[in-house]
């Protein structure tokens, strides 16, 4: 009896506004209003939603950790992009 | 509500017991629902059960402990849900049908959910502000149970053959309960008249166009109003409750009087 | 709620050297391991095993304590029961959905729980007869899984460490829940004295073993602790969990069953008795009292779920094939 697979989503949820939506986990449904609810239903029993986002996991693009050299490498090395690259006089305060 | 007559003096028993009575609808639709915890056909459902009967235990010991206070004979919720005989208690009879399979499940809650939704609502312009506070916190409740029932109706009879047929016996078989939802007696005829309670027989023809919306789009048919069971508020049952009973009282009769 | 004691891992691997050292490096330098990234296959394999065996230990441990939702004594104790049980149901479903993040799928994982291939808990085919139970239930084999399961809120995998760490979260309640019902009862009367010592005899030394047999015997598990899958050891948790009870039972003028057990200054730590671990394979192997009922409810309730799934599956495709052809119209 081999049962032919529903659907995975994954779900994000806001808990408050002003947050973003933060990986909560992941559901089965059939489609994306019992996607809907089951994200209600499983990841927001304890007050921890204000707004759900469902999104089919087959939908989701990822990079390829093999890439990860690629892709993220570079970025380590432009240290100017941040604050602490550039001197500034004590004595001109906070910038 | 018509406004012409001045407010009767509502007794406390009066208001007592339709209290109890709605507190009843909800402990014994809860304690069939919990019946459901692993046993749904997914986990999803499993828990989304679970949260509707949590919804109405809630709702049911809010009721209780109201009922309690109104009698003012020191009866707190555990007294009135578990210490009661049969013919006492007062919930309408769809509530303590079998969960029989999904389908039997999902249009019990469906018709029960079309009822309570506007029940609810015009609960919370009730003169009496326990109770409005009650209804506003059960309306958002059973908003979503309507909605969450309404999708699995659509689901299960526009999804196989199979599914249909079994909505169309579990429509059938429950159908003889509903006429019982809109009955006026005499208890609620006097909360209706003192703005405390609902007029239930008005809350028909918005049940008939909820539940025949979302049958439609089910492809599936409300069955013909044949006779409609009664008794319930009377404490005239059918033979599922005395069962419901024996275990829902189970340790209150064994061991009398404890804390637990 | 599930304990240590992986039951038939293999972590046998077979990548290269190289590979192997260079995983090692990763582990050892605490980074956690995400689901696409390269892994030896004995590591895959050890935790689709042991997170689909928690899973099903949660899944199934729904049973004992359901059997009493619709007997509990009061109506607050009713929906601390149900929210429990429900919450059971939940971290069923956030493991498996980990161990999906592995290849597998839950379909897959079902199939291997109903035809009895994989294990779960033994502490689940011990029956919850008295409402006692429900809260010794709560405050030991919960107690029993929190010692574990904080642990492993550190596993090297991303996303069973993420589970676990929402699953303690949620968890925090239910050991207070059995101990506040163990409370409740051995503050009361003669009788629920009696019977909350009761459960305590017979939840006692299954507890215990829920953490599994001592290292020697657990042969799998030093690959675990490498692999940091796992961070201590059998006993070492055992102990732990004993010495956080003994003064609970204490406090609520109970007799733990175990007439070798005393305080050892030297280790400031309890020795205890003999653990009877024939007992424990006898039920891990099935000739628990509940292991075959256990079995078949969750078959029934699969087979009767079917026509429901089967149901909305259909309905999703005339949606989709309904939209489609309706974009199809339009064009």
């Amino acid at each position: 009896m081999s049962e032919a697979a529903m659907p995975l989503w994954e779900v994000f949820i806001r808990a408050r506004n002003g947050l973003s939506h933060k990986h909560a986990g992941s559901i089965h449904a059939t489609d994306a209003e019992m996607a809907l609810h089951a994200a209600r239903d499983v990841y927001t029993r304890r007050g921890e939603g204000q707004s759900i986002w469902v999104v089919r996991s087959s939908d989701i693009v990822a990079s390829d950790p093999v890439d990860k050299d690629m892709m993220f490498e570079p970025t380590a090395s432009k240290i100017y992009r941040h604050p602490t690259f550039y001197e500034i006089p004590d004595d001109v305060g906070n910038m | 509500m018509s406004g012409t007559c001045e407010p009767m003096m509502t007794s406390n028993q009066t208001l007592f017991s339709y209290v109890l009575r709605l507190a009843d609808d909800h402990l014994i639709l809860s304690q069939r629902l919990g019946e459901w915890c692993g046993e749904a056909p997914t986990l999803e459902e499993d828990l989304a059960l679970a949260n509707i009967a949590l919804d109405l235990i809630g709702q049911a010991r809010a009721l209780y402990a109201y009922a309690g206070q109104v009698e003012g004979k020191g009866r707190d919720e555990d007294q009135l849900a578990f210490m009661r005989y049969e013919r006492d208690y007062q919930n309408l009879l769809i509530t303590e049908q079998p969960n029989g399979d999904f389908a039997h499940t999902i249009v019990r809650q469906f018709f029960i959910s079309a009822y309570m939704d506007p029940f609810w609502r015009r609960m919370e312009g009730s003169k009496d502000d326990m109770l409005a506070a009650i209804a506003a916190k059960a309306s958002k409740e059973v908003t979503y149970h309507l909605r969450h029932t309404s999708e699995w109706v659509i689901r299960l009879g526009d999804g196989t053959r199979e599914s249909h047929e079994r909505m169309v016996e579990a429509l059938d078989d429950l159908m003889m309960f509903t006429g019982e939802l809109f009955e006026m007696d005499a208890v609620a005829q006097e909360m209706l008249q003192s703005g405390v309670g609902v007029d239930a027989s008005d809350l028909k023809a918005e049940w008939q166009h909820t539940v025949q919306t979302i049958l439609q789009e089910a492809t599936l048919e409300l069955p013909k109003a044949g006779h409609m069971q009664t008794g319930g508020r009377m404490g005239r049952h059918s033979e599922h409750l005395g069962h419901i009973l024996s275990e829902l009282q189970y340790m209150q009769r064994s061991f009398p009087g404890l804390t637990w | 709620m599930y304990s240590q004691g992986l039951i038939g891992a293999d972590g046998k691997t077979h990548e290269d050297a190289a590979f192997l050292a260079a995983f090692q490096a990763r582990i050892d330098a605490e980074q956690k391991i995400e689901p696409n990234d390269p892994m030896p296959e004995g590591y895959r394999k050890t935790l689709v095993r042991q997170i689909s065996q928690h899973a099903h230990s949660e899944i199934i441990g729904m049973q004992p304590e359901g059997n009493w939702i619709s007997r509990a004594p009061t109506l607050r104790r009713k929906a601390a029961l149900l929210a429990k049980v429900q919450d059971e149901g939940g971290h069923g479903l956030y493991l498996y959905s980990a161990a999906e993040t592995l290849g597998v799928s839950r379909e897959e994982m079902t199939e291997q729980l109903l035809s009895g291939a994989a294990k779960y808990s033994s502490i689940f085919n011990y029956p919850a007869l008295t409402w006692a139970d429900i809260g010794a239930i709560g405050w030991l084999v919960d107690g029993a899984a929190i010692m574990n399961q904080i642990v492993l809120c550190r596993c090297s995998y991303g996303p069973y460490a993420r589970a676990m760490i929402r699953i303690c979260k949620e968890e925090s309640f239910h050991q207070r829940q059995g101990y506040e019902i163990m409370i409740a009862l051995c503050n009361g009367s003669e009788e629920q004295k009696e019977l909350a010592q009761d459960a305590l005899n017979r939840f006692w030394w299954p507890s215990l073993m829920m953490f599994g047999p001592p290292e020697g015997e657990s042969v799998h598990s030093n690959q675990s602790m490498i692999w940091k899958i796992k961070r201590f050891s059998n006993d070492d948790l055992r102990d732990k969990f004993i010495n956080a009870s003994v003064p609970q039972a204490e406090k609520l003028g109970l007799t733990i069953p175990d007439p070798d057990l005393k305080w050892n200054e030297a280790k400031q730590g309890y020795d205890h008795g003999e653990i009877d671990w024939d007992e424990f394979w006898r039920v891990v192997k099935g000739d628990g009292i509940c292991n075959r009922e256990r079995l078949k409810n969750r078959r029934r309730v699969d087979r009767d779920g079917a026509w429901v799934r089967e149901a909305a599956m259909a309905h999703a495709q005339k949606r989709a094939a309904r939209t489609a052809s309706a974009r199809i119209a339009a064009e």
